[in-house]
């Protein structure tokens, strides 16, 4: 007699904590052979809109940690995932339906992925930042920080890189601080739930991510027309018509990152992105 | 005669050599516009001071296709050293005329010559003279391997610094190896006209700049036309909105240099005579034209009495009269239009009760004068607190606690820029940290410099100008998108 397994509920990710959608709605994830998985939450208007609050909650204690703070946190989600990665590697087979070797494969990019940034944190200012030499007794700084609220849309149909598209949009957004609010892959939303959980067990305060899963072309109009919301990331957004939604972000000048093929690769522009620059001006005594 | 009062000091506008008429500036010669033409006046006297051409949607056809022309057959293949010479010869050239340029800027837009001899035109000189070095260094500007130029951009360009937002626009671009067509205000086109001249006299290739000058409709056409790969604006959010949503989709790259609505915090440790000095630079330089004005002061509620009296001192000495004249402080508001627009803010100010103050002063009887004005115990809701004036009015607010300054800051859909005044460090740099706001001054105000990024968050628009960061707003490092 075998043991009859005990499957997982899968939920939404919103400011720290794993609520049903407040529709009340799911939807059927299933295996590239149309198999039962579970049940997705399928999220509403509202979840976006209480997505975003409790992105904006976390704002400022996030972009206010130090760099060297945020570093630490980010490069502990690594190592959770990587102590998690066999179970990501099973879900990822099932859901995606490709070899155990080419999900762990997925799985340990997604952790490399996940250490590039965090290594990030303390030091793209450095990089994109300036100490402007003016004609005048001043000194001027140029130092890029947090735009705030992310919006993203993951990668969809990342039939090899349902976690992978997931940490190459979310993990750059956080180094300088923001905090996001990112749509999954509609048909492969299992492991950005499960990567909820490792945010939820690491530092990553509640809040600073936040995760539904759905549909893109439901949600993501209201998080492109929310006032509260600062950058918006199409990357996935390419099948969707997405236009109107750069022409609704345009409302509230947004800063919008254009849909992307595939998975974004490592990239310092990514982080930028999402970065506003602030030139400090101070005089100097005339001695 | 007391000792405030001077003698009239005009420069003389001997020194200018303008036409009747202008035409537009298209690949290195002048042509007629096919639009209506209109005149461009000056804003203090109201007398016509020129005939300008209106482009219409073939005319900017024919100059964006000049712009790649030249982008494609020279500028794109000359090595950088050499657009690096051209900018260089520019600045030079603007330098040698700069006594001109400041008096044709003041006539047009109605600024102090003061201001336009001291800052604008040298700004202008030096905005050109940064930039022409970067022309052959752009693989050490930090912004990946190989940079590429984008190629044609659309520059559109606002009234309240005609020449200094040209050269805002033109030099970074230019430097990076794009080509350019700019646009003019309607109401201010004269310098951008004469720095046609200047492309002439500097003998840059047929088509590197091309100036078309008209109304709203020139400019739409102009970020609209699918020939463009860049669209830069410095203008009202209104308008930036416009051009976001008309550009997307479309693959242009876009800075968006937009409004403001800028705090000005005094604490009461500040050092109080330099910081009405900064007040009155924050909100009456340039007549408060300015996207970066201080036009919210906050100070703390414990100095306010003495701040304000101090202030209302100060702002009665400001000589508000002939633009020429070297000892004016205050010009004249650069058009009739603008003007009615600072009334109206005026009159909702009085109407939701903030307590309004203008300076003593003697108003002339022809062209567009607004007396500077200060508007107290203005509430955060207040039309007055929270939309962009653009004109020499000053709204003031009070606080009581660091966190409250920088709330109140904050509280603003803009985020163009913010001033500090006090005597602590450590206080300045932990609220310079907590403002959303893309420049802050401390100690200071409405300072600018080439090597000095400027740009703001949230609705103030997207993009910096200025410094390496300005250069990189026309450089590609990623794929090609296939032809030139």
């Amino acid at each position: 007699m075998t043991r009859l397994a005990v499957p997982k509920t899968y939920k939404l990710y919103i400011g720290g904590r794993f609520p049903r959608s407040e529709s009340g709605r799911s939807y059927e994830v299933t295996t590239p052979d149309g198999a039962f998985l579970a049940n997705a939450s399928l999220a509403s208007r509202k979840d976006a809109r209480d997505a975003v609050v409790a992105a904006r909650a976390a704002v400022a204690a996030w972009s206010g940690a130090t760099a060297y703070n945020r570093g630490q946190v980010l490069y502990r989600v690594a190592e959770l995932l990587e102590g998690r990665a066999e179970q990501f590697a099973a879900e990822i087979r099932d859901a995606e339906g490709v070899s155990a070797a080419a999900a762990r494969a997925q799985v340990d990019a997604a952790v490399d992925t996940w250490v590039w940034y965090a290594g990030w944190c303390d030091k793209y200012a450095q990089v994109a930042g300036s100490g402007n030499p003016v004609a005048g007794p001043f000194f001027n700084i140029s130092v890029p920080e947090a735009t705030g609220v992310v919006a993203i849309v993951a990668p969809q149909e990342s039939a090899g890189a349902s976690l992978l598209g997931l940490v190459a949009v979310v993990a750059p957004a956080l180094v300088a601080g923001n905090a996001v609010v990112v749509i999954a892959d509609r048909a492969h939303p299992l492991s950005a739930i499960g990567l909820a959980e490792v945010m939820a067990t690491s530092d990553v305060p509640g809040g600073v991510v936040n995760v539904l899963t759905g549909s893109p072309a439901e949600i993501a109009p209201w998080l492109a027309s929310h006032a509260d919301v600062n950058a918006l990331d199409l990357a996935g957004a390419g099948a969707l018509d997405w236009v109107p939604l750069v022409v609704a972000a345009a409302a509230t000048l947004k800063r919008v990152q254009d849909p992307e093929p595939g998975v974004p690769g490592w990239s310092l522009q990514r982080i930028l992105a999402t970065t506003e620059t602030k030139t400090v001006w101070h005089t100097k005594a005339l001695l | 005669m007391s000792f405030l009062e001077y003698a009239p000091a005009p420069e003389s506008t001997a020194i200018l050599h303008l036409r009747d008429e202008y035409g537009l500036f298209i690949d290195g010669a002048w042509t007629e516009g096919r639009g209506a033409t209109f005149p461009t006046i000056s804003p203090a006297t109201e007398k016509r001071i020129a005939t300008i051409s209106s482009a219409d949607a073939t005319d900017v056809d024919r100059a964006v296709a000049a712009a790649r022309r030249a982008y494609e057959k020279t500028w794109s293949r000359m090595p950088g050293g050499d657009r690096g010479k051209y900018l260089f010869r520019i600045a030079r050239l603007l330098q040698e005329r700069a006594r001109e340029f400041a008096v044709a800027e003041s006539l047009d837009n109605g600024k102090p010559i003061k201001e336009s001899r001291d800052v604008d035109i040298p700004l202008v000189a030096a905005w050109f003279f940064y930039y022409a070095g970067w022309a052959d260094k752009l693989d050490y500007a930090g912004l990946g391997a190989a940079p590429r130029a984008l190629g044609v951009a659309a520059q559109v360009i606002p009234w309240n610094f005609p020449l200094l937002m040209l050269a805002w626009k033109i030099a970074p671009a230019l430097a990076a190896g794009n080509t350019v067509v700019l646009k003019p205000a309607e109401t201010t086109p004269l310098t951008a006209l004469l720095f046609a001249e200047v492309v002439q006299q500097a003998d840059l290739p047929p088509g590197v700049v091309n100036i078309l000058t008209g109304a709203g409709d020139t400019g739409q056409a102009l970020v609209e036309h699918p020939g463009v790969d860049k669209v830069a604006f410095t203008g009202s959010t209104a308008v930036g909105r416009q051009i976001a949503r008309a550009v997307a989709g479309t693959g242009k790259k876009v800075t968006l240099e937009l409004g403001g609505k800028a705090a000005n915090i005094v604490f009461d440790d500040a050092p109080i005579d330099e910081a009405v000095e900064g007040i009155v630079d924050g909100i009456f330089f340039n007549q408060g034209h300015v996207c970066c004005a201080g036009s919210r002061l906050l100070v703390q509620e414990n100095v306010h009495d003495e701040v304000v009296e101090r202030l209302k001192t100060r702002m009665a000495t400001l000589r508000l009269g002939d633009p020429l004249d070297k000892n004016t402080d205050i010009g004249a508001i650069n058009s009739a239009e603008q003007l009615e627009r600072i009334r109206a803010l005026s009159a909702a100010g009085e109407e939701e009760g903030a307590e309004r103050w203008s300076a003593p002063c003697v108003i002339p009887d022809t062209g567009f004068w607004f007396a500077p004005t200060i508007f107290d115990n203005v509430s955060t809701s207040s039309r007055i607190a929270r939309e962009e004036i653009f004109g020499p009015v000053l709204s003031i607010l009070t606080f009581r606690t660091p966190g409250e300054a920088i709330a109140k800051a904050n509280n603003t859909p803009y985020g163009l820029s913010a001033g500090i005044w006090s005597d602590k460090g450590a206080k300045i740099l932990a609220v310079a940290d907590r403002l959303r706001a893309g420049v802050v001054w401390a100690n200071a105000f409405n300072r600018f410099d080439p090597a000095s990024p400027f740009g703001g968050y949230k609705e103030s628009g997207y993009g910096r100008e200025g410094g390496r960061h300005g250069l990189g707003a026309y450089l590609t490092t990623g794929p090609s998108k296939g032809g030139a």
